[in-house]
């Protein structure tokens, strides 16, 4: 095929695109109006830009870190009472092993980042299908779905995830199960919510009229516009997760692999040498912090930009 | 009102099942199953079959759980291996401290976010107002034992303005009556002893309040942004009526609304933060005693204060949902 009719074909491809969105503010769809106003708000720039710097320096651990993450240096310098600061080479100084801070950290966003998504992606997928369980049939399995869910909800978060880890025994993927079982039931209830809100209205009652088969109109229709709150909720999810990894390392119940640096199992260990070298827990929480703080920017200005009521 | 109370009461049945459910085949599920978990990782195959006929464990599953059910009924959740005495009994002793904890650590964050909210509302746009946002935003990212630790370090350590440790100074012999220590102090008359627990509280109740202070604050903000550009706010002023009264009939009546709720949510949010706080803190609540739990795998204790926990805090957003009814009649038609 041609240049040219590639070209064609792609011309043609955009425009059918466009005429197959709903006419949103001056024909542009709500998905584009929103990124538009996202562009142009630097309070959802700077969310994302943190959020992009942490996941760039994830991505290259290997070679932005000076040194290896576990090998242990000056460790005759570390004593009870004194553990070494910055100094040549060591830019944020050691931990009370002797090994780099500054490599730790970096490699420690890969995990951090790692455990936040994972356990988000997981506890979205099963929250959204349970979810769509309850919204698109109704009924009985709506009531069945939606009072599991109230049984997850019923126990605070932190207990939640207490109680599954210390079921599955400690490791990372037991860690990431344990946030994913968290965000389960907020998901679920948040997609039959706004899936119920979707299922009467005007394009899907048409739908239907027209003898559209139920499976169409769920995944062609409805589903699709439920979709930006599970969107928004995930972001911010995001933070609660890496938070909430660090509170699980924290009462002893984090990834035991000594390989894999992670902020919260930092922060935790670092709470013994606090008065010594408080650096120590004072960087992984300025990490955890400021990622937590990207994503919620991100998230609250992403609810901001979908949601109607706030167009300007 | 009363019908709606006693709907939401019935609602509560299938969930409180659900969760006796849940926790009954929790610890089911663990490895090596209860026996092991009360006998210990290296309890011999004789001891673990003399265990499970002596309690039972060789029935049909589901005459376990209606024993297990049975029991839990009567608050009867085994022993704890750690300390060697009824879980319910450990709780009890307990959990007045969190109580302590949490109600302190709430009334501070109403009384700062409820007023901080407003007045950054009131201020909208300006310095106190955009400082409240941004402190509120971080306020949520901090992990609350690393706050905690720092307040610790700072307060405690460093200065020495308040303890740091316990929820009493051990060289004060009080009179115990219900476990509540600023209560018993009152109560016994022992004063020194009540403002030495409260002295105690301070700290880990501001570190606990951190966070539902700051969603006090944006909720509070938001509520009051919204109500101010209502109609009846509108009428009221153009009626005449003086600016105090709309505020204080009108705005604040009305913005208070979605806050009462967000106050309910909070207490997931503080039961989970105690643990982590009075970890820090040494405090001996509830919260330190399943961080215990947890390190010395005491199952019973933890199966025992998750289901009394989640039973309370499920009790608790029903108080909310009650009370939210008697505020507003919009509720309870529902």
């Amino acid at each position: 095929m041609t240049v040219l009719g590639q070209y064609k074909r792609e011309r043609i491809d955009a425009l059918a695109a466009q005429a197959g969105q709903p006419e949103g503010e001056g024909g542009v769809s709500l998905t584009r109006s929103a990124f538009r106003r996202l562009r142009r708000d630097p309070v959802a720039i700077t969310g994302a830009v943190i959020v992009l710097v942490f996941l760039a320096v994830a991505a290259f651990a290997p070679l932005l870190a000076p040194r290896d993450p576990i090998t242990q240096y000056l460790l005759s310098e570390i004593r009870p009472g004194s553990i070494p600061g910055p100094r040549q080479g060591f830019p944020l100084g050691v931990d009370n092993l002797g090994r780099d801070l500054l490599s730790r950290l970096i490699w420690g966003s890969r995990q951090s980042l790692l455990i936040g998504f994972v356990s988000t992606v997981l506890g979205v997928l099963v929250g959204m299908t349970l979810g769509i369980l309850a919204g698109a049939f109704g009924g009985w399995v709506d009531a069945v779905v939606m009072r599991f869910v109230d049984i997850l909800l019923s126990i605070p978060g932190l207990l939640m995830a207490i109680t599954v880890s210390v079921l599955l025994g400690q490791s990372q993927t037991s860690l990431m199960i344990a946030i994913a079982v968290t965000q389960v039931p907020i998901f679920a209830r948040l997609l039959r919510g706004s899936m119920l809100a979707q299922r009467g209205s005007d394009y899907a009652v048409a739908a239907r009229a027209l003898g559209v088969r139920r499976g169409r109109i769920v995944f062609g229709h409805v589903l699709p516009n439920s979709l930006s709150p599970v969107i928004v909720q995930a972001t911010l999810s995001l933070a609660t997760a890496i938070i909430e990894a660090a509170a699980l390392s924290f009462l002893g119940l984090g990834d035991p692999d000594i390989a894999r640096p992670e902020w919260g199992a930092m922060l935790a260990n670092a709470q013994d040498f606090l008065s010594v070298r408080p650096a120590l827990a004072i960087w992984p929480a300025l990490c955890i912090i400021v990622v937590a703080l990207g994503f919620t920017l991100l998230g609250e200005r992403l609810r901001e930009a979908l949601d109607p009521k706030f167009r300007r | 009102m009363l019908r709606f109370i006693v709907r939401r009461l019935l609602q509560l049945i299938p969930i409180l099942l659900g969760l006796s459910v849940l926790l009954f085949a929790w610890l089911r599920a663990l490895p090596g199953g209860p026996a092991r978990a009360a006998l210990g990782e290296r309890a011999t195959p004789e001891a673990i079959a003399r265990y499970n006929e002596l309690f039972g464990l060789d029935q049909p599953i589901w005459v376990q759980y209606l024993r297990f059910l049975g029991r839990a009924l009567t608050l009867d959740f085994g022993s704890s291996t750690q300390y060697g005495r009824p879980v319910t009994e450990v709780f009890l002793e307990r959990f007045p401290g969190t109580i302590e904890l949490t109600v302190f650590a709430m009334v501070f964050a109403v009384g700062v976010g409820i007023p901080l909210g407003y007045l950054a509302a009131r201020r909208y746009g300006s310095f106190l107002d955009s400082a409240s946002v941004v402190g509120s935003l971080i306020g949520v990212a901090i992990p609350v034992f690393f706050l905690a630790y720092l307040f610790r370090l700072l307060f405690a350590v460093e200065l020495g303005w308040l303890p740091g440790s316990g929820r009493q100074d051990v060289r004060i012999d009080a009179t115990r009556v219900t476990n509540f220590y600023v209560l018993d102090g009152l109560l016994t008359g022992e004063w020194d002893a009540a403002w030495d627990a409260v002295l105690h509280l301070i700290l880990p109740a501001i570190a606990l309040g951190t966070i539902p202070l700051a969603i006090i604050v944006r909720i509070t903000r938001a509520s009051v942004l919204d109500v101010v550009n209502e109609d009846y706010v509108r009428t009221a002023n153009a009626k005449g009526l003086a600016t105090s009264t709309v505020r204080r009939r009108h705005v604040i009546r009305n913005a208070l609304l979605p806050v009462s709720t967000t106050i309910g949510l909070q207490t997931g949010l503080l039961l989970s933060g105690a643990v982590l706080t009075e970890t820090v803190f040494a405090f001996g609540g509830v919260g330190l005693t399943l961080r215990d739990a947890i390190t010395y795998r005491d199952f019973a204790v933890l199966q025992g204060f998750i289901l009394m926990l989640a039973v309370v805090y499920v009790l608790v957003n029903l108080l909310v949902d009650i009370s939210y009814g008697l505020l507003d009649p919009r509720v309870r038609a529902r």
